[in-house]
């Protein structure tokens, strides 16, 4: 009798006219209209301006996509033919939720060393990201879980996404002392002080190699001191490795800061990303990982982190991850890799040389030593927000407020155009 | 200080194992010469092997070849080509709320990444932060919202006594639920139970969501699997749609393109108005941003080639629909095994049921014997990939069931 009654309500709840009820959720209001419009991203915003320039003579340096001298991107050769290789062969089931594990292994080598001991040990919880975002993401994600109340100590300045990326993650943040405006290089004693003064076993970020968006790096003498000032503190060192290879054309080079940590006993954690250095933007392919202290601490943290993937996108997508483990497990495709690595970071380098000699062609007052003395695929060029906006409105160039000039756009076609325009506004500085 | 010694994650435990993977590794370690995978999430050939769609390798093909493709960044919300093609799946060619366009989809990682993305979404700019889902739902469907903070409750569903749909029950829980609540519904082809309310019932459901303000989520990860039309199978979202009012729906395209590995979906949000629309888009942004910055864009690209081309979209509904009719067809020849062999109980569920997944009725017990005695695999609530299955292998699971019954009745 129960039930009958409460089909009987249900009924009645059903059937009844309910003018009311309907006009509430019939009216025009919105669920959303209070949804502000969110502000542009700062970075990303700049191609879409860019794109939308009807002028013949503009210039994109804002996003960090490497450009060949024509200013087209880039597909790589090897990348090309990973590509014809796997096409059409792949059942596209799922990958593991630590991603693939070939294509980890191979990663693990390029940041950790060919024949690092660490992977042989299997002390290091490592699982597929996506690209760099996506490492930092996780990390920031397990770090906030396995250790909530900490804060992560983040370099002034910074990548923007890094700030999104940890706020997102309700992890707290300071900042460290990094660039000096006044050098235009490294504030290595206000970093170092920030390293002291931090509270013992803070976290932090630190850009391995190329840093962005300044290009200033620290020299091996002075990792080294870094280092050792963090075994003194016990910090937590996290690497956002997204250029190696990009900065020195050498990936063992660029990957010298880490080898330094390594050696004096570090457990550090390494966000990797192929974007750049392979050209597999688009793609999303990278790899978070963590050095324990033993292989069973290592699958216990990867079953962790494989816990904070799960809800996330459940498992990583297998495009990117087949075209880097083809590359980098074929040895004559991993050497052709290296080699087109290397001319990249060569024209690179060669567009830096020539942006300043045109600049001091042009009897420029000021000093333009840290174009080349910066490294890797940005410079940090000293320029206000007003003069960057005086070149985007009188001159079509594009680049990213805080005057971060991508070198990856720059060509030989384009930067006696871009030492002009800079000069223009630079002038009278 | 600290030297080489602790690691700062010396207290982390070790994760529970995940009960679908945990299924499949004891398969695969299982020595037996004839075993049997009815805990898998993907579809099988009747040969038991995986399947690559033509149309997906041809189309992977064609775009090997296209020399002038760009590789680089997608735009945060993914390929705007991708989004409206997946806005018109789902909505229909026709729909107003896209002509209006009031309509904003972006390109997710698969279901799970849309379902997430909404899930964050809500959690920073809804104000009621409970979310319904139906009991029992796919295992990983709370962890989306909880991991956006948003409490997790359940709704009525499954009736064990007739493996079918609890609809009093159903309708009482929504009836209850607090104003505002956010409602996670399955399109079609439900998981695991294969359990989908009819139209009629879906109307009801949807009136009474209306009256009590209740804001739908669909997920749809198997649009096009339950009756090979992915417009039929798209009914239920439609209905929502068409009464003017607002919802959210996550798209997969793992399944019914069988493209799993790529993580291709699609989350659109339905809104009153264009400007509302536009605003919802510019915040999901912010939200994809910190977390992986942009979508992939290989399996996207793959889809939209498909779904553009006239030719190419004809040879996938080809493709889907020999699909669901072999999981069709096993559904019929399970049942006419389990009627022949005598066995007790209604089997009827059996052919009722819809989609890749059957809720058998078997109980935890019943299911160990099932996978001790005769090495088939299945998740522990009873739950068969029906998929899984081939004209040679749907006797062995007969005589299977009917030992289990029998003996652990």
């Amino acid at each position: 009798m129960y039930t009958a009654m409460r089909n009987a309500m249900v009924k009645r709840v059903l059937s009844r006219r309910s003018d009311f009820g309907e006009a509430r959720w019939m009216s025009s209001s919105s669920w959303w209209k209070s949804v502000e419009p969110a502000p542009k991203d700062p970075i990303l915003g700049v191609t879409e301006a860019f794109l939308a320039d009807p002028s013949p003579d503009k210039v994109n340096v804002g996003v960090g996509a490497y450009r060949d001298d024509n200013g087209k991107p880039v597909v790589l050769d090897c990348v090309r033919e990973a590509e014809r290789r796997i096409a059409g062969s792949s059942f596209m089931e799922y990958l593991p939720m630590g991603g693939s594990v070939k294509m980890v292994e191979e990663t693990l080598k390029l940041a950790y060393g060919e024949n690092s001991e660490l992977i042989k040990d299997k002390r290091i919880a490592a699982v597929q990201s996506l690209s760099g975002t996506g490492a930092c993401r996780l990390f920031a994600d397990f770090q906030k879980r396995f250790h909530p109340d900490s804060q992560i100590y983040i370099p002034v300045p910074t990548w923007s996404n890094h700030h999104n990326i940890w706020r997102d993650a309700n992890v707290s943040q300071r900042t460290y002392h990094y660039y000096h405006p006044e050098t235009k290089g490294l504030d290595f004693a206000g970093l170092m002080d920030d390293i002291k003064n931090a509270p013992n076993g803070s976290f932090f970020l630190l850009h391995a190699c190329a840093h962005n968006p300044t290009g200033v790096d620290p020299t091996e003498e002075q990792w080294k001191e870094i280092s050792y000032q963090f075994k003194v503190k016990g910090h937590f060192p996290f690497f956002d490795m997204a250029y190696q290879g990009f900065a020195s054309g050498d990936p063992e080079k660029d990957a010298k800061a880490i080898r330094i940590f390594l050696e004096d006993g570090h457990q550090i954690g390494i966000s990797q990303s192929y974007a750049k250095n392979m050209g597999l933007y688009g793609q999303r392919v990278g790899c978070l990982s963590l050095l324990c202290e033993d292989e069973k601490q290592a699958v216990t943290v990867k079953s962790q982190l494989q816990q904070l993937a799960r809800p996330m996108y459940s498992n990583p997508p297998l495009h990117g991850a087949a075209m880097v483990s083809t590359i980098l497990g074929d040895a004559d495709l991993k050497n052709l890799w290296l080699k087109e690595v290397q001319v990249m970071a060569n024209r690179i380098i060669g567009m830096r040389t020539a942006l300043k000699e045109n600049l001091e062609k042009l009897g420029s007052p000021l000093s333009w030593e840290h174009i080349t003395n910066q490294i890797g695929m940005f410079c940090y060029s000293g320029m206000t927000p007003e003069q960057v906006d005086r070149l985007t409105n009188e001159f079509h160039i594009y680049m990213t407020r805080n005057g971060r000039i991508s070198m990856a756009g720059v060509t030989t076609g384009n930067v006696g155009y871009l030492a002009n325009a800079i000069h223009e506004v630079t002038k009278s500085a | 200080m600290e030297s080489n010694g602790d690691s700062v994650f010396k207290y982390v435990t070790r994760a529970p194992d995940i009960a679908v993977y945990a299924v499949m590794v004891a398969y695969k370690e299982d020595p037996s010469p004839f075993k049997l995978n009815l805990g898998i999430g993907v579809y099988r050939t009747e040969e038991g092997k995986p399947l690559l769609l033509n149309v997906v390798r041809k189309a992977e093909k064609l775009l090997v070849n296209e020399l002038s493709a760009n590789k680089e960044y997608l735009p945060i919300t993914g390929i705007a080509e991708f989004n409206k093609l997946s806005a018109k799946l789902i909505f229909g060619a026709d729909s107003s709320a896209i002509k209006e366009n009031r309509v904003t989809t972006v390109q997710c990682l698969s279901g799970s990444g849309s379902l997430r993305i909404g899930a964050d979404f809500l959690a920073k700019h809804y104000h009621q932060l409970t979310v319904y889902m139906s009991q029992p739902t796919y295992a990983n469907h709370p962890n989306f919202f909880v991991a956006a903070g948003i409490t997790v409750k359940t709704y009525r569903y499954y009736d064990p006594t007739t493996c079918g749909l609890d609809f009093q029950g159903l309708l009482e829980d929504l009836g209850a639920a607090s104003s505002g609540a956010i409602v996670l519904l399955q399109t079609c082809g439900h998981n695991p139970t294969g359990v989908d309310p009819s139209l009629e019932q879906w109307e009801q459901i949807r009136k009474l969501m209306r009256l009590n303000g209740l804001l739908p989520f669909f997920d749809c990860a198997y649009q096009g699997f339950v009756s090979a039309s992915p417009d039929a199978d798209a009914q239920p979202v439609r209905m929502f749609v068409a009464d003017g009012g607002e919802c959210l729906t996550a798209l997969s395209y793992s399944k019914i393109m069988g493209l799993y590995a790529e993580r291709v979906g699609a989350l659109s949000i339905v809104c009153k108005t264009a400007d509302v629309a536009s605003r919802v888009e510019s915040q999901l942004k912010l939200i994809i941003r910190p977390m992986y910055s942009n979508p992939p864009i290989h399996g996207a690209s793959i889809v939209t080639a498909i779904l553009k081309d006239r030719e190419m979209y004809g040879e996938w509904i080809t493709e889907l629909k020999a699909m669901t009719d072999r999981i069709t067809s096993m559904r019929q020849q399970l049942y006419n095994a389990l009627h022949d062999r005598a066995i007790p109980g209604d089997w009827s569920h059996i052919t009722k049921q819809v989609g890749m997944f059957s809720l058998t009725g078997l109980n935890a017990e019943q299911v160990a014997f099932l996978t001790k005695e005769y090495h088939i695999y299945m998740s522990s609530d009873g739950r068969i990939n029906l998929s899984g299955l081939s004209t040679k292998t749907v006797p062995y699971l007969a005589d299977a069931i009917h030992a289990a019954v029998t003996l652990h009745a």
